[in-house]
């Protein structure tokens, strides 16, 4: 029984965490059609700026929610004006330029914070369920992704800057000539996709510690779930999150952590050749 | 264009036996080997991305793959010459599975992309996960994090006890390079070469003339992995040890890199581009003001802005505009008249 309950948490956990990791991308990748291979950088600098904040004494929930997405956000804008912006419809363009940018975060990162680990302590105390010891934090991660995950389709369904947003990544010729200015609606999808990121990097920056070259480890997990779950935004995130998480999962129970990793990049590529379109593509048609 | 020799070929020809003398007195041999099994593994990507139109992510995958295979087979045999041979068809075989299943299932540019960078994660986390000792295959241990040390270097065929090491295995990398050049330029004359640049130009163009698309992708995708094994069956020997470094995303990056820096759809701009910029950063890796993967970041995204194809070809076509164009102009007021408009630049 208490067993049961605890697999369920990591089941949970490991689903929530996936989700999370790739929310940003799904912003900038599934909406803009920008393939950004330095999200993962993204996600190690809102690591930092959170560490940083913290030890400059700020309430660690503060730079946490507020601090480090706003700082990766603006590294954000600052990327899309200078790169990004000339290489829109570019999409292997993108990808090599985001790949530089990545290179470029870590040469930088390492040079401002040296090449050790650098962490801080979680925030929030583990439980015991009987036998066993939960680590609470888990719980704050799958509590922010579902409110992520609920705010972000609110948004892009009933408000009108969530339209707007969605018309013009459909058809900016369209909302061009409707008044809107393409541009800035980019610009801003942007900065909200690497704030995004940055604020996934600062939830799980207590459960790793940090070094420059962290963000390596998030970029696979993050495309592949954000490929496997197609043109859907957050139906896409979700499904294909929950069955990559369960796989992973179950096998390192089963086995080992590294077994489960594998597993689910396996699992990964035979779902990629089935249905190359990803989940949404196939199923689910015409949802978000 | 034929398949004999042209004038072209016997300048390349005499050029890259010119620069295989000199470039030793310019730099240590011990470097310079590496520059060159770099060059064959960026020249393995330059066939498939700038010739085929496949964009691999994972081309680091084969290297690894052959620099693997290499040293655990010259542990169980004990000398290099079957062993070099496996490392070209190990992971051409490889490439040539998972390219069926991913031609097959039409698979085009960012899925192939993402589908071979993750292949390359999982050699990766397998092979680092292999530290301990059930993890053998004959005699070779694994070794995870650590790597193979200790095998069986290159010797010559036939005599396991003299080992070429130093300038001679300089100069047996170099001349395979130069061989892979050569079967390079042979490949893209014959007939599957021109059918594979058409792929690039337009896939289903060529496929409703009636060519199977899928399977020459395949067999294009096993030859650039053939190539990569090679490479890394020569950095096996020139590093003296495998590691799981091979396979990560660093060295992936780094290969893109060089393609794109020396240019695509040339022989040459890979070579110049992977021994250009692997110099650069051993040059660089001698400071410690600035760190070297910033600069090659950087260098990515300049050249991915400002010169998106690469060096060779901006080059070449300056040149064009400069003299050939001159030439052409001269010819063209001789025969009068012509149609507006040049395809120069």
């Amino acid at each position: 029984m208490d067993l049961s309950f605890v697999i369920l948490v990591e089941i949970l956990y490991a689903i929530a965490s996936l989700a999370l990791i790739s929310v940003g991308l799904a912003v900038v990748f599934g909406m803009m059609k920008v393939i950004n291979l330095a999200h993962g950088e993204f996600m190690m600098m809102g690591g930092y700026a959170t560490i940083t904040a913290v030890n400059l004494g700020v309430n660690v929930f503060v730079a946490m929610l507020i601090i480090a997405p706003l700082v990766v956000g603006l590294i954000g804008l600052l990327v899309e004006r200078l790169v990004i912006r000339h290489l829109y419809g570019r999409l292997v363009d993108t990808m090599l330029a985001t790949w530089g940018l990545s290179l470029f975060f870590i040469g930088m990162v390492t040079m401002i914070f040296g090449n050790t680990t650098t962490s801080i302590t979680t925030p929030i105390k583990g439980f015991t369920v009987g036998n066993y010891q939960i680590n609470g934090y888990n719980f704050f991660v799958i509590f922010i992704t579902i409110c992520l995950l609920v705010g972000i389709y609110a948004l892009l369904k009933t408000t009108r800057a969530g339209l707007t947003a969605r018309g013009t990544m459909q058809r900016s010729d369209i909302a061009a000539a409707l008044g809107y200015s393409p541009d800035r609606i980019y610009m801003a999808t942007f900065f909200c996709g690497s704030a995004l990121s940055g604020l996934a990097g600062a939830v799980l920056a207590p459960l790793v510690g940090l070094v420059p070259t962290s963000g390596g480890i998030y970029i696979a997990k993050a495309f592949i779930t954000v490929i496997a779950g197609g043109p859907a935004l957050i139906t896409g995130l979700v499904t294909s999150s929950g069955l990559f998480g369960l796989v992973n999962q179950i096998f390192t129970f089963a086995i080992s952590p590294v077994i489960g990793e594998v597993a689910l990049l396996i699992a990964a590529v035979i779902l990629l050749r089935l249905l190359p379109q990803g989940v949404t593509g196939k199923f689910f048609k015409g949802k978000m | 264009m034929s398949l004999t020799w042209g004038k072209g070929d016997v300048a390349a020809l005499i050029f890259a036996v010119l620069l295989l003398f000199v470039m030793p007195m310019l730099i240590s041999t011990y470097t310079l080997t590496v520059l060159v099994i770099y060059g064959m593994l960026a020249l393995s990507l330059g066939l498939i991305w700038g010739f085929g139109g496949i964009l691999c992510f994972g081309q680091a995958a084969f290297f690894g793959l052959g620099a693997y295979t290499y040293a655990v087979a010259a542990i169980n045999i004990g000398e290099s010459t079957v062993p070099m041979l496996l490392a070209v068809f190990v992971p051409a075989l490889f490439a040539a599975l998972l390219g069926a299943m991913m031609f097959y299932g039409r698979l085009t540019d960012v899925y192939l992309g993402v589908i071979t960078l993750v292949v390359t994660l999982i050699l990766f986390k397998f092979v680092n996960s292999t530290a301990g000792p059930q993890y053998k295959i004959g005699e070779a241990r694994l070794g995870g994090f650590n790597g193979i040390p200790g095998f069986h270097t290159l010797n010559v065929p036939g005599q396991p006890d003299s080992y070429i090491w130093g300038d001679a295995l300089y100069y047996v990398s170099a001349v395979a390079l130069i061989m892979v050049f050569f079967f390079i330029t042979w490949l893209l004359r014959t007939p599957f070469g021109r059918i594979a640049v058409g792929i690039r130009e337009n896939e289903t163009r060529v496929s409703l003339m009636g060519y199977d698309v899928r399977a020459r992708k395949t067999a294009l995708f096993a030859i650039g992995a053939g190539i990569a094994g090679l490479a890394g069956g020569f950095f096996a020997n020139w590093g003296e040890i495998v590691t799981p470094g091979l396979f990560s995303l660093g060295q992936s990056a780094e290969i893109i890199i060089w393609c794109i820096v020396g240019g695509l759809g040339t022989r040459f701009g890979p070579i110049l581009g992977a021994a250009g910029l692997a110099y650069l950063k051993f040059a660089l890796g001698q400071q410690t003001l600035i760190d070297n993967t910033l600069i090659t970041g950087i260098i990515l995204v300049l050249f991915v802005l400002f010169l998106p194809k690469g060096i060779v070809p901006a080059v070449t076509s300056l040149w064009s505009v400069s003299f050939a164009k001159r030439a052409s102009r001269n010819r063209r007021h001789r025969r009068g008249s012509r149609q507006a408009g040049g395809t120069y630049g």
